[in-house]
């Protein structure tokens, strides 16, 4: 049977299935290493620069929080439980779903052209004019462009990339900086964010801006069609993504 | 169209058998070269798994970093001890612990009780390195003591022998390490620190310092050392004392 184009594109899928399930994924394994993440910071709510830091050393700054150990100095009369076992068990794990389905995502987005096609900012794009006119856009809530519908304007463009490309190698580097064994195999990687203090100071900046993102995201994602999004990334959506957000915006 | 769908196909169906055959054969690859973790079992213990296995396979002979001398923290931190105190080591701190003695035995040739100036004769080695706490803070400190192959060499231990399990007197901490790292020339039986003895606070007369491991491998007030081929008759066989708090028993990462 011979095919038009339009069912073609109608039968596109929004997001292909490797980005549905890496994405869904990268959720679980996030979730896991930002609860698990907090729960550690609370056994010693101090941060360093430098190589050492410890409790008779002076901190860079100190959170405002008591501490699930009673040999750190807080404002607080009580001590929180241990929650560091499973904690730290857990963030581990999560931190492997998060490198394997990084790289399953990072191979497989590679190889489609998907990160020129989606994610890298286009070239005509590439000045503050373009930038300025997205952000305009957004403080006015005027209605969505119709190419938003299918592709990422300059500005979620340059956010996804720093998120994937700058954001959570980082995460992962000034991770593995705090490794007594990654270091031993790879010394330069302490050295070159500042040490292993300054590593997890960074770690735990990295983390809010992660976080950041996470709500930003979501806020976006429940203001423009949110159903319609949703189901573009989960079953792929194909051509009803366009009637899901039209009907978002008729009852708004 | 559909000679795409194909190859896609074809492309999928070589991978999943690759992952089937990957998955089937992996509990055999982690038996025959040691990987496997004692705590390894439960929610967590895939994670547990691939940190013990990827630490064996990229780098089990990668040296920790060792620091210069203008490194070492002017104010190191001991954590405090808790939990009751054992009659016996009571006394052997009113002693100053000139009497103490470690006990090493279980799958040896020859069992020995060391003294620490037996260990001071036997070799000395020193490093300095950081130790890094679980809960974030560290400190770097020169480490001194007898290389832990040299007792080895000593006592001999059997071939089926896979595992160390070394215990502390003050609270009945213990732990293990496999023999590739008991080997390690960076593995010692530290009595000294920065110059001087190792002070009570960090584990003085004798702790098991292990520079590419966590702070909490590396025991305090060593008194007893076991060469086992599995670590399933001690505790409830997680490798340590720690997994039976819910702390990781590896931890190597």
């Amino acid at each position: 049977m011979p095919q038009q184009p339009g069912d073609i594109a109608a039968e596109r899928p929004r997001h292909g299935v490797v980005v549905r399930l890496t994405h869904w994924l990268t959720l679980v394994a996030f979730v896991g290493l930002v609860i698990s993440g907090v729960e550690i910071v609370f056994s010693h709510p101090r941060f360093y620069l430098g190589e050492t830091g410890n409790v008779n050393m002076k901190p860079l700054f100190t959170l405002p929080v008591a501490s699930s150990r009673d040999t750190v100095p807080t404002a607080y009369k009580y001590i929180l439980p241990d929650q560091n076992g499973w904690s730290r068990y857990l963030h581990f794990e999560a931190a492997w779903l998060l490198l394997f389905v990084g790289a399953v995502y990072v191979v497989s987005s590679w190889r489609s052209g998907r990160f020129r096609r989606e994610i890298v900012p286009q070239r005509s794009e590439r000045n503050w004019r373009s930038y300025w006119s997205v952000i305009g856009g957004y403080l006015r809530v005027t209605p969505r462009r119709e190419e938003s519908k299918t592709s990422y304007n300059v500005l979620q463009r340059t956010v996804y990339f720093a998120v994937i490309f700058v954001a959570f190698p980082l995460m992962i580097w000034t991770g593995l900086a705090m490794s007594p064994a990654f270091t031993a195999v790879a010394p330069w990687c302490p050295l070159i964010v500042g040490g292993r203090q300054t590593a997890r100071t960074l770690h735990f900046f990295l983390t809010w801006g992660l976080v950041l993102f996470f709500f930003t995201h979501v806020v976006m994602v429940s203001t423009s069609g949110f159903v319609a999004r949703m189901r573009g990334m989960i079953t792929g959506g194909a051509g009803s993504v366009d009637a899901g957000a039209d009907a978002v915006k008729e009852e708004a | 169209m559909k000679s795409f769908s194909r190859r896609r196909m074809l492309t999928a169906g070589i991978a999943a058998a690759a992952g089937a055959a990957g998955a089937i054969a992996a509990p055999k690859v982690v038996r025959r070269f040691g990987l496997g973790a004692p705590d390894c079992a439960g929610p967590y213990g895939a994670g547990e798994a691939l940190t013990y296995a990827a630490s064996r396979i990229i780098a089990p002979n990668a040296m920790a970093r060792e620091f210069s001398r203008s490194w070492i923290s002017k104010e190191p931190f001991a954590n405090s001890l808790y939990g009751p105190i054992p009659a016996e080591f009571t006394k052997h701190k009113a002693e100053s612990f000139v009497n103490w003695k470690i006990a090493v035995g279980g799958m040896v040739m020859h069992p020995t009780e060391f003294s620490v100036p037996d260990l001071k004769q036997m070799g000395r080695s020193s490093q300095i390195t950081e130790v890094a706490c679980e809960e974030g803070w560290s400190y770097i400190a020169e480490w001194i003591g007898t290389p832990l192959a040299r007792v080895l060499q000593e006592v001999q231990p059997l071939a089926p022998a896979r595992y160390l399990v070394y215990t502390s007197m003050r609270d009945g901490l213990w732990d293990s390490i496999d023999l590739h790292d008991a080997r390690h020339p960076q593995t010692l039986l530290t009595w000294g620190m920065n110059d001087g003895d190792l002070p009570f606070g960090f584990g003085g007369p004798l702790r098991m310092r292990l520079p590419k491991q966590l702070g909490y491998r590396n025991v305090k007030y060593v008194h007893k050392m076991v060469f086992t081929d599995s670590l399933k008759g001690f505790g409830k066989g997680m490798g340590s004392a720690n997994p039976e708090y819910g702390y990781s028993w590896y931890a190597g990462i």
